[in-house]
C-alpha cells in the first residue's frame, strides 16, 4: 500500500494474550499489545527475558503456544504459506546480526528485495537503492563487498535493506547494538522520520532506554516470563514499580536477581567435581 | 547421559534412521525439482553458479587430469609395449579417461573441492540468520539459494570432466609420443577409430551428469540439515565428502554394469 494511502488508525500488529515458547517451554505468557500504523514502539526486557522470540511470533516464524497474534488485522496462527508471504511482503525485519547475504555486495543486499518483489528497471532500482544507503550514510560504500564493511556499518546497511521496499510494519531487532554514539542518534532519528514519512509502524527490540525513550509512542517492558509495564516514555520514567525501576536505573538489586539461580543440577555437577579433585 | 543399548533396538533405531534419512533426501530431492522452473525464468542465476562452481574447481581438475593422463599414457606403454601394441596407447588413455576416470575423478574432486564449499556456504548461511532473513523477506530460500546451485553443479560437472578427459589425453600425448616415442599418426589414429562418440563419450557425459546430480544434491542437502554452528558445520562439509564420494563410486559401478555390460 503506498504511503499516501496509509491509515494511521489501523492495527498494524496486535497481541491478545499471548503464550510464546519453544516446545514445551514457554517463555512468555499473557502477552497483550497492539502496535497502530504511525507509532513507534519499544518493546524493551532483559537478555534472555523473550523480546525476540516477541519478534519471531510477529513475522510467523514461531506459531504461539495460545492466544491470537493478528498482522494487519489477519490472524498467523493456520495461516496458509502464500498468504503468510503476501503478508510479510507488507513488512521489515532487522536482524539482530544484521543477516547480510555474504555472497552479495552491499548494493546487492539492499537491492535484494526490489528484485524478488518488483519489477522495476536497473536505473530505478540503482536510484531507490542509492537514495536508501544515502539515508545511512552509505551510499559511498555502496560497492563494497559485505566483508569488507565494519559490524557498525553492516546493521546500517542491513537497515537500508529493511525499510527498501517502504514496508507499512518495520521490525527491528536491537537496531542500536554495535552502533557508535554517532550512528546510534542517527539511526534513532532515521527509524523515527521513517515512520513520520511513510506512515508506517515501527517496533524496536532493544536495551538502549535513552535513544529508545527519545522516540517511541509507546514502551511495553517484559521481563520474568510476562509483560511487566506498558506506556508512554513519560509515563514509564515516572512508574514507582520496583522492575521498571530497577530496569530503568541499572540497578544491581531489585526484583531481577543478578546472579544465575543456584540449582539441584549446578550442586550435583559441583560435588563431581570436587570429588574429582579433593 | 548415555545408557547402554540392546544390539536389537540399537539395529532397529539405526534401520529407521537410515530409511527417514532417505525418506527426506528424496522429499528434499522434489522440493528443488519442484521449484526449479526459476533456473529458466533467472538463467543468470544458473550462470554465476556454473563459473563460481567451474572456478573452483577447475585448476586442481586440470592439473588432476594432467597428472592423470601422465601416469596413463606410462603404465599403458609398458603394458602395450609386452604385446607389440603400443600404437594401441592413444585408443587405451582415450577410453580411460572417456568413460572412467574422467568422470569418477572429476566427481570426487568436485566433492572435496567444490561440494565442500557449498555445505560450508549453505551451513553458514543458516548460522548467520542469512537463510531465516529471506524467509521473512518473503523470498523461498530453496527457490533462490539452493536451486541455482543445484543446476550450477549438474552443468558444471559434464564440463569439468571434459576439461580432465582432454587434459589427460594431452597428458598421456605427452609422455606416450613426446617422451617415449610412439608414432603420433598412431596415436591419434587408433584413438579417432576406437572411441565411439555414442557408445563411449555419451556414456561419459550421462555418468558425469549423474555423478553431478549425486555429488551437488549431498552437498546441499547437508549444508541444509547442518546445524547452525562452527562443530555442525564442520561435520557437515566432511559428510559431504564421505556420502558424495562413496556414492559416486556406487553408482560408477552401477552405471558401468548398465552401459558397457552385455
Amino acid at each position: 500500500m503506498p504511503p499516501s494511502q496509509r491509515n494511521s488508525s489501523e492495527l498494524a500488529l496486535s497481541f491478545t494474550d499471548v503464550a510464546l515458547g519453544y516446545g514445551d517451554f514457554t517463555v512468555l505468557r499473557g502477552i497483550s499489545m497492539q502496535v497502530q500504523a504511525g507509532q513507534v514502539v519499544a518493546i524493551m526486557g532483559g537478555s534472555g527475558s523473550g523480546k525476540t522470540t516477541l519478534l519471531r511470533a510477529a513475522t510467523g516464524q514461531i506459531a504461539a503456544q495460545s492466544g491470537t497474534v493478528r498482522v494487519f488485522g489477519q490472524e498467523l496462527a493456520g495461516m496458509p504459506a502464500d498468504k503468510l508471504r503476501a503478508l510479510r511482503q507488507r513488512m521489515g525485519v532487522l536482524f539482530q546480526q544484521g543477516a547480510l547475504f555474504t555472497d552479495l555486495s552491499v548494493f546487492e543486499n539492499v537491492a535484494f528485495p526490489l528484485r524478488e518483489h518488483t519489477r522495476l528497471d536497473e536505473a530505478a532500482i540503482l536510484e531507490r537503492v542509492l537514495d536508501k544507503l544515502d539515508a545511512v550514510g552509505l551510499r559511498s560504500a555502496a560497492h563494497l563487498a559485505v566483508g569488507e564493511i565494519s559490524g557498525g556499518m553492516a546493521r546500517r546497511v542491513a537497515l537500508a535493506r529493511a525499510v527498501v521496499l517502504e514496508p507499512e510494519l518495520i521490525l527491528y531487532d536491537e537496531p542500536f547494538a554495535g552502533l557508535d554514539p554517532i550512528s546510534l542518534g542517527i539511526t534513532a532519528r532515521l527509524i523515527r522520520d521513517l515512520t513520520d514519512r511513510l506512515g508506517c509502524a515501527s517496533v524496536l527490540i532493544t536495551h538502549d532506554i535513552q535513544e529508545s525513550f527519545a522516540i517511541a509512542d509507546q514502551v511495553y517492558l517484559v521481563g520474568q516470563g510476562r509483560l511487566v509495564a506498558a506506556g508512554t516514555p513519560d509515563t514509564l520514567s515516572g512508574s514507582q514499580d520496583a522492575y521498571v525501576r530497577q530496569f530503568l536505573d541499572g540497578a544491581p538489586d531489585g526484583p531481577v536477581a543478578f546472579r544465575y539461580p543456584d540449582t539441584p543440577a549446578f550442586q550435583a555437577w559441583l560435588a563431581q567435581q570436587q570429588g574429582r579433585n579433593p | 547421559m548415555n545408557t547402554p543399548r540392546n544390539p536389537v533396538s540399537a539395529l532397529g533405531g539405526w534401520t529407521l534412521g537410515t530409511i527417514s534419512g532417505v525418506g527426506y533426501f528424496t522429499r528434499f530431492l522434489g522440493a528443488l525439482l519442484a521449484r526449479s522452473g526459476i533456473a529458466l525464468r533467472r538463467p543468470r542465476l544458473v550462470s554465476q553458479q556454473v563459473h563460481f562452481i567451474g572456478n573452483y574447481s577447475l585448476l586442481i581438475i586440470a592439473v588432476s587430469g594432467m597428472f592423470v593422463g601422465f601416469v596413463l599414457g606410462l603404465q599403458g606403454y609398458y603394458t602395450l609395449n609386452r604385446y607389440g601394441s603400443e600404437e594401441a596407447l592413444g585408443l587405451l588413455v582415450a577410453l580411460s579417461l572417456v568413460r572412467e576416470l574422467g568422470p569418477v575423478v572429476t566427481a570426487l574432486l568436485f566433492a572435496g573441492r567444490a561440494g565442500t564449499s557449498l555445505t560450508a556456504e549453505i551451513g553458514l548461511m543458516k548460522a548467520g540468520e542469512q537463510i531465516a532473513a529471506m524467509e521473512v523477506m518473503a523470498v523461498d530460500p530453496m527457490r533462490r539459494v539452493l536451486v541455482p546451485r543445484f543446476w550450477g553443479g549438474v552443468i558444471a560437472m559434464p564440463i569439468l570432466a571434459a576439461v580432465f578427459s582432454m587434459v589427460g589425453i594431452l597428458g598421456g600425448w605427452v609422455v606416450g609420443v613426446v617422451l617415449i616415442g610412439v608414432d603420433a599418426g598412431a596415436f591419434w589414429s587408433q584413438m579417432q577409430s576406437g572411441v565411439d562418440v555414442w557408445k563411449d563419450v555419451l556414456n561419459g557425459v550421462v555418468k558425469s551428469l549423474v555423478f553431478g546430480v549425486s555429488v551437488t544434491l549431498v552437498a546441499l542437502y547437508e549444508g541444509w540439515q547442518a546445524r547452525p554452528t562452527p562443530e555442525g558445520v564442520a561435520r557437515a562439509t566432511t559428510r559431504t565428502v564421505v556420502v558424495g564420494s562413496l556414492a559416486v563410486l556406487g553408482l560408477d559401478f552401477l552405471l558401468t554394469a548398465l552401459m558397457f555390460g552385455n
